[in-house]
């Protein structure tokens, strides 16, 4: 097939991603130019004043060098500014007179600085502050000359003027507002900013405007005159007074535009061979100018490009951060507030800290910090989720942390830890080397600091952390987003609660199937998507789809839990963790006869065989003769009980009995993650019911159950849920509950998790509120597990699937000489 | 090269592997949903994790130690980890998966 031609004019940080995301979907597609107007390839525009303070190097924010083009047949042109579109004849020229024909044509000239029109304001010496030309030509005066003016008090302005103070230079910030920030910051935490920004010696002038600036007598500037008829020395001015979406080319070749690049949903302005995307389009009549939409734009863009068609962009809630190393600044959403709008505030004007929370209809819809910006990324995520807020507006303002036990997940912590200091126990990854492989390979979201790091990635319980180094890290440009807008992984662009909805609508029933209709970029997955689509197609549609067990990873498939030399540990089921001699008996010869190098209890009252062969697995479930216990799988594992009224003088009711009955009713239960349950005789609770994603305590009058509690990577307490007489009711509520759980959760979502995302209500509502629903919830599950059979057992008995477990025999096997 | 037969194909899932016993430890088989067949040794060059018990997509395996992701043709691991596991030539002829052991240089 002949490739089309994709032109990209703008070699931008939107355009590029938009050229990433494409090359992620399809290389094949198109042969790719591209006109870039500097002389440099891709870099990271929003790092610039880090390397205007001498924090960073030009080197170090280049996003994509030259080999990146090359490995990806990109015909780059740089230095050559694109003078015309000839729409007829479908090529772009450039101001050198090359040109380049295209079936495709992507608009991605960002912005210009807004350069106010008075008089000598083609002076030398008065710049914008956009590209790498401007910054080093600040860093270039603040050599030879002392005064600087920065004319605009908004971020870039003020970025600048740090920048450009800690390069020795005396620098006046003047700002047409009634204090910094307008646009990001309310009044008081505008002052907030303006007093430390003073201290670090920075000069203001607010509510003053810009008459002329004067030549200095050798055609460069000399001096600024304000509206007033004061004159202060400026040897640069810097104007810094916004930008303006750069929309001249479009302009002139006809396309429409209006304070920007007119485009729809998927990027296309009116002629539809031509779409724009970045600081230049104009989207619902937003113009973005922050990186974040930009790069949910790019994807929208990049999925039309590759003739997918089904992504479309709706607009993006922004948050922004202030690059200027020692202040703390954080806003998000509509933080003003306005008509129909409540605020919480919290100010400490002498402390340096000031929090404004806007609130609509129970959401919170917008949030100012200044000082402690320590939860913006929970305030962000939280505005961007649409939760209601009611249940926790007395601690809203305290942050993520005084919802709860914090464990050691420390959002809090990011910016006091040194750099020396450990952020992931699992895989020993401190806070410097994460902020270097931001800043070096220019990354935005967890994902890519788990790749490159390993931080994060293995039990998880730093990923809070970790998103709020990258927020302090990268600003308003960190790609932080709930698992419930994520990707399921690299192979698709939907999320978890879309490709659940999709399985159930259309009645999807194999892995293939599901990929081959939702559009699925690799052939058969990765090791990410496939154990979360088996799981959804065997709760969806229990009975019709068939388990996997190549989509499982290995302890599913083996039913036993692989261990760090490559040997299993065994661990049988003792329904409630009650056995008898024969048991023991068995499980003592067994661990002689295999030799196992280790017998252990665990911590849900089993016992645990470890280091067992994988050839070896198939024996030793034979001889222990015991079920499953599925000590391996995201499935039920164990119910804890004490031996309530049976033997304890406290005990009010039969609970070790009751344990045993759920674990019966739950055993084969495959679940999103691992589901523990603990069953309690009285309200000493010793079997801590408190920790298990369903928590039952006996007391003189029934049943107390508990729902959502965690006692692993972060504690967390079990919410009571209901109030029951009998141990029938207990049995009904719980299946009901985790069934509901099991077809709502995503993959890998604990029921706690699970429990934050839906809110109890939603739980409530469904399982204690209409006992039709509950019934046919405690039916359902029963129906699923009625077609599960103890896989130990299976596997015994059907030769098929013992292959797994054996090597395969070969003689003669030498190695060559 | 000194193709020695291992087994038919059937014998090794599609999307699975089995390993034989080795001169020099166990050497892991892989097949693939194109029914191609692929042989490393069965270690990670990470921490040693047996391929073979690992999730196989694509021309993948993911280690199911720590998720290393390691190429089935080269043995190379994906960027950003860096290893590379020992490869075997493998092919599969009338249904027959045939092996040619590369010595360890």
């Amino acid at each position: 097939m002949k490739k089309l031609k994709l032109v990209m004019i703008g070699n931008g940080m939107a355009g590029v991603r938009t050229l990433e995301e494409l090359l992620k979907l399809s290389n094949e597609l198109y042969d790719i130019t591209v006109f870039g107007a500097e002389p440099h390839t891709n870099y990271n525009r929003i790092l610039l004043s880090p390397v205007l303070a001498g924090e960073q190097t030009f080197e170090e924010i280049v996003l994509n060098d030259l080999s990146w083009y090359l490995d990806n047949n990109i015909k780059l042109l740089l230095n050559r500014k694109v003078v015309e579109i000839d729409r007829v004849k479908r090529r772009v020229i450039a101001e050198d007179g090359s040109e380049a024909e295209y079936d495709r044509l992507l608009i991605a000239t960002g912005s210009t600085p807004f350069i106010l029109p008075i008089p000598g304001n083609t002076l030398d010496g008065v710049i914008g502050y956009r590209d790498i030309a401007d910054t080093q030509a600040m860093i270039d005066t603040a050599k030879t000359h002392k005064h600087a003016v920065v004319i605009g008090g908004g971020l870039l302005g003020l970025e600048a003027a740090n920048g450009l103070k800690l390069r020795g230079m005396d620098v006046t910030v003047v700002h047409i507002g009634e204090w910094l920030l307008e646009r990001q910051l309310d009044k008081t935490s505008g002052q907030l900013l303006q007093t430390a920004l003073e201290n670090r010696g920075l000069k203001f002038r607010l509510c003053e405007q810009t008459q002329a600036l004067h030549d200095a007598g050798n055609g460069r500037v000399g001096s600024v005159q304000f509206k007033n008829g004061d004159i202060i020395p400026a040897d640069l001015v810097v104007m810094a007074a916004g930008i303006r979406p750069n929309t001249e080319l479009a302009e002139k070749s006809g396309i429409p535009c209006n304070r920007g690049i007119l485009v729809n949903d998927t990027m296309q302005t009116y002629d539809p061979r031509i779409y724009a995307i970045g600081e230049c389009a104009s989207h619902r009549g937003t113009a973005y100018g922050l990186v974040a939409p930009l790069f949910e734009q790019a994807k929208v863009c990049a999925n039309h490009l590759a003739q997918l068609g089904f992504a479309t962009y709706k607009g993006s809630v922004t948050s922004t951060k202030l690059k200027v190393t020692g202040i703390d600044l954080f806003s998000a959403g509509d933080f003003m507030g306005g008509e129909g709008t409540e605020t919480i505030t919290l100010s400490d004007p002498i402390g340096g800290v000031y929090k404004k929370l806007v609130i609509k209809d129970d959401v919170l819809v917008g949030a100012c910090l200044y000082g402690d910006t320590a939860d913006g990324g929970w305030y962000f995520r939280q505005i961007r989720e649409n939760h209601g807020i009611s249940e926790i507006r007395d601690h809203l303002m305290f942050g993520e942390n005084a919802l709860g036990d914090v464990g050691h997940q420390g959002q809090d912590k990011a910016m006091s830890m040194a750099d020396t200091a450990e952020v992931c126990g699992c895989n020993g990854v401190c806070k410097g080397t994460i902020v270097k492989a931001i800043q070096e390979h220019g990354l935005f979201s967890v994902d890519d600091v788990k790749k490159h790091t390993k931080a994060a990635s293995s039990c998880g319980s730093c990923a809070g952390l970790v998103e709020q180094i990258l927020i302090n890290t990268v600003g308003g440009a960190a790609d932080v987003k709930p698992k419930s807008e994520k990707a399921i992984c690299g192979c698709s662009d939907l999320n978890h609660g879309q490709i659940r909805q999709a399985i159930r609508d259309q009645h999807l029933l194999t892995i293939a199937g599901t990929m081959s209709y939702l559009n699925w970029r690799t052939p058969n997955g990765c090791a990410t998507c496939r154990p979360a689509l088996n799981y959804y197609l065997i709760s969806t549609w229990p009975g019709e789809a068939h388990d996997d067990p190549q989509s499982r990873l290995i302890n599913e498939r083996a039913h036993a839990n692989i261990q760090k030399d490559g040997t299993y540990s065994v661990v049988p089921r003792m329904w409630g963790g009650v056995t008898n001699p024969s048991e023991l008996r068995r499980i003592a010869d067994v661990a002689d006869k295999y030799n196992v190098p280790m017998v252990k209890v665990t911590g849900g009252q089993r016992i645990d065989l470890l280091g067992i062969k994988k050839q070896d697995l198939p024996g030793v479930w034979k001889d222990l003769d015991m079920p499953s216990g599925h000590a391996y799988g995201k499935s039920i594992r164990t119910v804890k009980t004490c031996v309530g009224s049976e033997f304890c003088r406290f005990g009010t009711q039969n609970s070790t009995q009751l344990g045993i009955e759920l674990e019966h009713d739950l055993f084969n239960m495959w679940s999103p993650h691992k589901v523990k349950l603990a069953v309690s005789g009285c309200p000493r609770n010793c079997s801590e019911a408190g920790i298990k994603d369903v928590g039952i305590i006996g007391v003189d009058s029934g049943w107390e159950m508990y729902i959502g509690g965690n006692g692993g990577i972060k504690t967390e307490v079990a919410e009571f849920f209901v109030k029951l007489k009998t141990a029938e009711e207990v049995r009904e509520y719980n299946g009901a509950f985790l069934q509901l759980y099991r077809e709502e959760a995503f993959y890998l979502e604990r029921t706690v998790h699970y429990m934050q995302r839906v809110g109890m209500e939603h739980i409530k509502k469904a399982v204690l509120e209409d006992p039709e629903r509950r019934k046919a919830l405690h039916e359902r599950l029963k129906f699923s597990l009625s077609l599960e059979q103890d896989p130990w057992k299976q596997r015994l008995e059907q030769p098929q699937l013992k292959k797994e477990f054996e090597v395969i025999p070969v003689k003669n096997l030498e190695v060559p000489a | 090269m000194n193709w020695l037969d291992i087994c038919a194909l059937e014998e090794i899932n599609v999307l699975g592997s089995r390993i034989i016993n080795g001169p020099k430890g166990d050497i892991a088989i892989f097949r693939t949903s194109d029914d191609e067949v692929f042989a490393l040794d069965d270690r990670c060059p990470h921490k040693g994790g047996p391929l073979s018990q690992g999730l196989v997509y694509g021309k993948r395996v993911a280690c199911p130690l720590h998720n290393w992701q390691i190429d089935l043709e080269t043995g190379l691991a994906q960027a950003p980890d860096v290893g590379c596991a020992h490869h075997h030539s493998a092919r599969v002829e009338n249904g027959r998966v045939q092996l040619a052991l590369r010595d360890a240089s």
